[in-house]
């Protein structure tokens, strides 16, 4: 099966891992990820300016270039694939955008939110399967207490994300369960992490990165996995005190598989 | 030569102003076989039907075409005002005008040609009508209440006292329904078990009640006053004439790990059981689910211990049938379920419950004797939360869109309680509105506020949680103050929506009773015919019709069951005349008609027919009148055109048909 793939920026820079991982992982579970051509920037966040057409077009060029090759499409990073799924929506269903997005890029074929978005948790879980992918582990990580952190932008618009229950999501967890390691349910897994705020106001970031982390904590957590680099960068960067060890889900996947070497 | 009068109506300005009512009475006029055609302000006022009743008179009317309103409406009125004038009733037809013409159109000009077509085929229909009489049937003078909460009670009690025989049927082992259930009531603080089991009592020992508990409805043929019904009495295991309710079989019974139903999953219960202390009848049911002997054939320490010998393993279903005259639908409510609103964690936090589990928790006689405290660990609450609206008056499609109405006055209840019972306890409610119409609601309310001290917070609950101390962390939002809110609580209660009880979508279908897209049963008409189903002869007491407090429930309980008593004490009903009728000449036999009738109201034998001429004996079909309701589905069935319903026939259709074409 070939999907195609959406790095995004990020995974280009800062997040080489999440990228990395997410390809050799994706050989050794028999998917292929085309990385679409010239992609541009998703834009980082959905404009929420309804009559906003222009930072919805990398989406649209790249959803129409998966249409083309009739395959599915495929994100690793939530930011990306937060952003992509919505414009994607609007284009199946807000006729406005439809209009002036097909009217401004003159396909020849006008795109109205065919393409299949995935992101690669989804895959996991609903291609590949949680217990066939925990046939493939080689190198299950027994015994590592592991917290899931959502986020937001995976869950939320719940009705359009289709993702996961946005109060009481299970993917990451189940993930965890699959590569053999044990999932530690915290109440807030699926609160922000400040986001963007830390650019303005760090001090407020720290305070809810630090909401997080104790409440991982006291359940029991040794580590995090994310999918998503800025929260990564809040739970690593606007820490106070030592902070937890946070990885990219794609990493312990890779790990699980036996493709990335253990880290000591 | 008919002669057709034709009235338009203005209601007021629900037509006038939406159609030009002048226009369509000249334009009506010149249709061939009119004669007479004026508006007016009401028509079915006193002045409107005397306008149509002299016009009667001076121009020797033989038709009349009324548009105005459904014929739901004021259908009966114009065909009474005709008959009083001297025409028969069913030559009146109804132009509908208001429902499905100026209150759905917004354009003068399309709207007035709308009415003028539906006026015509209202004109074509009527030259074809024919004088019909109509026919009486009998009364059965028995009343069947489906549903034993205090709206069945009250509504049997009510219909019993009058003289009538009732039945109620109950499909769990006791009556008293979601009253028993309660502790307190609003806003007395009357104790619900101590104003409900004297009612209950009274149902059980009355001479003309019958109570079918452990039942439920099955089957329903008939019609208005002659209604067949078969009751599935469900195997209780336990000889209702033997057991003397001494509650050893309940005690000794060693299976007790299923869920209490009555306590809302807050205990267990054995596998023999009575739902409560004060169940009536007080006879106690095995759960066959639940039953060891039942599904193993081993154990039978009921049977073994029963002094009086009541237990019966081999009991088995039985269906019986009665027959009755009317019918009341009382099936009551639930709470909705949560699976949806996991921000609240309920299904996650045992220390999150539903308002009517706390009431289980704070009654005297519930799994706890009354003690409220955390379900978690046992312990003394010290913050108690209570969140309302909780799937009510929901824009998010999870929950219900409509206000649940009982829940603002309940929460105020348990919280004055249970500052009562611990005075130390802080509680904070968080609302969207505080909603306390109703005689003495409000000051009851407020005395929440003002004397109790009762924390209003007006806000939504965004999350709830488990701390990491082990309480639980709400987060809400104050939405007098801007701010947000951070605050442990040791139990929150949830005030859930309520919804019709399951299985009402199950006994709607076969009362053929209209239920909307919330599963409430509809009512005649809102505002006029508040207790009775459009379909004749069905009538709704309680939360099955719509969301509604004990004092409400109790009123219109009270006023089921005077329609029913109205009903019973006729010896006979007005039938429908509409009724289909076999053109013997055409029919060939092939029973299409007797297998698509619902009413049973159809059969074939030999008979003489002369066709072109020539008797013959043959197979052809006969409409009983009596059981026929005019629905109409022979008529379609048939394939050689010889079933006709009279009233609505073929060419009557065609007409119309052709008239709005033209």
């Amino acid at each position: 099966m070939i999907y195609s793939y959406f790095p995004g920026c990020t995974l280009k820079n800062k997040a080489k891992d999440l990228d990395l991982y997410a390809r050799e992982s994706a050989k050794a579970l028999g998917f292929e990820l085309e990385e679409i051509p010239e992609w541009q920037c998703c834009g980082g966040v959905y404009p929420l300016a309804s009559d906003e057409i222009a930072t919805k077009l990398p989406s649209v060029r790249a959803l129409a270039d998966a249409k083309s090759k009739g395959q599915d499409l495929i994100t690793v990073c939530s930011a990306c694939h937060h952003v992509i799924k919505r414009v994607n929506d609007d284009m199946a269903n807000v006729n406005d955008i439809q209009t002036r997005v097909n009217n401004y890029m003159g396909l020849d074929e006008p795109y109205l939110g065919e393409t299949t978005v995935l992101h690669y948790l989804e895959v996991l879980r609903d291609r590949v399967g949680f217990d066939e992918l925990a046939k493939k582990v080689t190198n299950p990580l027994t015994g590592r207490k592991i917290g899931a952190y959502y986020g937001c932008l995976l869950l939320r618009p719940s009705a359009t994300m289709q993702f996961d229950d946005p109060e009481n999501p299970t993917i990451l967890e189940d993930f965890i369960r699959a590569i053999g390691a044990e999932p530690v349910v915290y109440a807030m897994r699926n609160e922000c992490c400040g986001g963007y705020v830390s650019l303005k106001a760090k001090d407020q970031a720290e305070s809810m990165v630090d909401r997080v982390l104790s409440s991982a904590k006291a359940k029991g957590a040794e580590e995090l996995i994310t999918a998503c680099p800025l929260c990564m960068y809040n739970l690593t960067k606007n820490c106070k005190g030592e902070g937890m060890k946070v990885s990219y889900f794609t990493e312990l996947l890779a790990e699980a598989l036996g493709i990335k070497e253990v880290q000591s | 030569m008919q002669r057709i009068g034709v009235f338009v109506c203005h209601c007021g300005t629900n037509i006038a102003a939406t159609v030009d009512v002048k226009r369509v009475a000249e334009t009506l006029l010149k249709e061939p076989g009119v004669v007479h055609a004026e508006d007016y302000q009401y028509m079915c006022s006193e002045a409107g039907q005397k306008l149509i009743g002299d016009a009667i008179k001076e121009k020797q009317l033989t038709g009349i075409v009324v548009c105005s309103c459904s014929p739901r409406m004021h259908e009966n009125t114009f065909r009474k005002a005709a008959e009083r004038y001297g025409i028969n009733p069913y030559l009146v037809e109804i132009a509908n005008i208001r429902e499905q013409c100026s209150w759905i159109h917004k354009d003068k000009e399309e709207a007035t040609e709308k009415a003028i077509i539906l006026g015509r085929a209202a004109v074509a229909k009527v030259m074809l009508n024919a004088p019909l009489q109509a026919g009486t049937s009998p009364v059965t003078k028995r009343a069947l209440v489906i549903g034993g909460g205090i709206a069945g009670i009250q509504t049997a009690l009510d219909i019993a006292d009058a003289g009538f025989e009732v039945d109620i049927v109950e499909r769990t082992p006791s009556i008293g329904g979601r009253m028993s259930q309660l502790d307190k009531t609003f806003p007395t603080l009357d104790c619900a078990a101590c104003i409900l089991t004297p009612k209950m009592v009274e149902a059980n020992a009355h001479e003309k009640i019958t109570l079918f508990t452990w039942s439920e409805v099955e089957k329903v043929g008939g019609f208005v006053g002659d209604f067949k019904v078969d009751i599935r009495k469900k195997a209780r295991y336990v000889d209702m004439d033997k057991c003397t309710g001494c509650g050893e079989c309940q005690a000794k019974c060693p299976n007790k790990k299923t869920p209490n139903e009555f306590n809302r999953g807050l205990n267990n219960r054995s596998a023999i059981y009575t739902p409560f202390a004060q169940a009536i009848p007080n006879v106690p049911v095995i759960d066959k689910n639940a039953c060891t002997y039942l599904k193993t054939g081993k154990c039978g320490v009921c049977a073994k211990i029963c002094k009086a010998g009541a237990i019966n393993y081999e009991a088995q279903d039985e269906i019986i049938t009665r027959e009755y005259g009317a019918i009341v639908v009382a099936t009551g409510f639930d709470t909705i379920k949560l699976d949806k609103f996991n921000e609240y964690g309920y299904n996650t936090n045992k220390d999150v419950i539903t308002s009517l589990e706390l009431e289980r928790l704070m009654n005297a006689a519930g799994p706890t004797g009354g003690h409220v405290v955390r379900p978690s660990n046992g312990e003394d609450p010290k913050t108690i939360v209570f969140v309302q609206c909780v799937g009510s008056r929901d824009t998010t499609c999870r929950g219900k869109t409509y206000c649940s109405k009982i829940c603002c006055m309940y929460t105020a209840k348990q919280a004055m309680l249970l500052k009562d019972h611990y005075p130390w306890l802080d509680i904070h409610v968080f609302y969207i509105d505080v909603r306390t119409p109703g005689k003495n609601f409000d000051e009851f309310y407020r005395r929440a506020v003002e004397e109790y001290d009762v924390d209003y917070i007006k806000g939504q609950v965004g999350k709830v949680s488990e701390a990491e101390n082990g309480r639980l962390l709400v987060q809400a939002s104050d939405l007098l103050d801007n701010r947000q809110i951070k605050m442990e609580a040791d139990l929150v209660v949830l005030a859930t929506a309520i919804e019709p009880n399951e299985g009402v979508r199950r006994i709607a279908s076969m009362l053929t009773a209209s239920i909307d897209t919330n599963d409430f049963l509809t009512e005649a008409h809102a505002k006029l015919r508040p207790v009775e189903s459009p379909t004749a002869g069905i009538f709704l007491s309680g939360v099955c019709q719509g969301p509604k407090d004990i004092p409400e429930t109790v009123a219109q309980a009270g006023a089921a069951a005077s329609k029913v008593i109205g009903l019973l004490s006729k010896d006979h009903l007005v039938t429908n005349p509409c009724t289909a009728k076999c053109n013997q000449v055409y029919c060939n036999g092939c029973s299409n008609c007797e297998k698509v009738c619902p009413y049973g109201a159809i059969s074939y034998d030999e008979q003489m027919v002369i066709r072109f001429g020539a008797r013959e004996t043959t197979r052809v079909a006969t409409v009983n009148t009596a059981l026929c309701q005019g629905c109409g589905a022979c008529t379609v069935a048939c394939p050689s055109g010889a079933m006709d319903l009279q009233g609505f026939s073929n060419r009557q259709i065609l007409a119309e048909v052709d008239a709005i074409c033209r």
